[in-house]
């Protein structure tokens, strides 16, 4: 196997209410919307480091449902939920996505993802839109406290790089 | 002290008022220095400055007759921190995913191969 680059992702912030970003692959589009949308390649890759997916079902339709579930290391599980709203195989995904947590205000928003096949690979773009400040207040806090639960206990170290 | 997230990121979100920052990066100016290459309209700029004066990205000076901006990096340092943090969690996801469709590729052929450069 061709051991690549690593895959680099570059974060920006589009507007007041969406976080975005961009990472390019080395693949083919077709194969990325794959992986992104079947349980069974999901499974593989999907989730934060040290978790896994403990349950993922996908009906991949304009209006089909999602779900799956995140079993972090200390044992934690976090479920997702959300319905799909677009799907252009094998360019583009529009989903809604709910983190089923009371204690943030089970915070929901709108996820979109972009994979611009060219020569070189696949460009890939992945924007969440929240559907209020409120809501996005419950996100950022969540990140923040995770952010420094793992900042603690990482590892391996990438530079930050924020311009 | 604690920034108001969502505060400093409303802040951000705008070209000018990024512009604004970036050039207070290199050190204080005036709000006359700081207009220069901007093509807006003075009380824009006013407005643009108290914006970012209430996330606390940037403060004036009281003192001195020309209240030189200057850039404030802990509101920015707190977002630099939550963006890190999400930075590293999506690669984190991205190079899962990449290692993962490496093994595919190699179980099922070469049909989905990754693409060579020549």
């Amino acid at each position: 196997m061709l051991v690549g680059k690593s895959v680099e992702v570059a974060v920006s912030l589009p507007s007041e209410r969406e976080i975005a970003f961009t990472c390019r692959f080395q693949r083919r589009a077709r194969l990325l919307f794959e992986a992104w949308t079947t349980p069974e390649h999901l499974r593989q890759w999907w989730g934060c480091e040290g978790s896994s997916v403990t349950h993922c079902a996908i009906d991949l339709r304009a209006g089909g449902s999602w779900s799956l579930v995140m079993r972090m290391p200390d044992g934690s599980e976090h479920p997702f939920h959300g319905r799909y709203r677009e799907i252009v195989r094998p360019e583009r995904l529009v989903y809604t996505e709910c983190y089923e947590m009371p204690q943030f205000g089970n915070p929901e928003w709108l996820t979109t993802v972009t994979f611009e096949e060219d020569p070189e690979g696949t460009l890939v773009t992945h924007t969440i839109q929240h559907k209020s400040r409120e809501v996005r207040d419950a996100h950022l806090q969540a990140g923040m406290e995770q952010g420094m639960v793992q900042t603690l206990t990482r590892l391996n170290d990438h530079t930050a790089a924020m311009e | 002290m604690t920034y108001e997230l969502s505060a400093t990121f409303a802040a951000l979100s705008d070209p000018t008022r990024l512009g604004i920052l970036a050039r207070l990066s290199q050190g204080e100016l005036s709000v006359k220095e700081l207009s220069e290459p901007f093509s807006i309209s003075p009380p824009s700029m006013t407005k643009h400055l108290k914006v970012l004066e209430r996330a606390g990205l940037i403060s004036r000076s009281r003192d001195a007759q020309k209240r030189p901006c200057r850039l404030e990096s802990a509101p920015l340092r707190e977002v630099d921190k939550w963006l890190d943090q999400y930075r590293r969690s999506w690669e984190h996801r991205m190079n899962r995913l990449d290692e993962y469709l490496g093994q595919l590729e190699t179980k099922g052929g070469s049909k989905h191969a990754r693409r060579k450069k020549r």
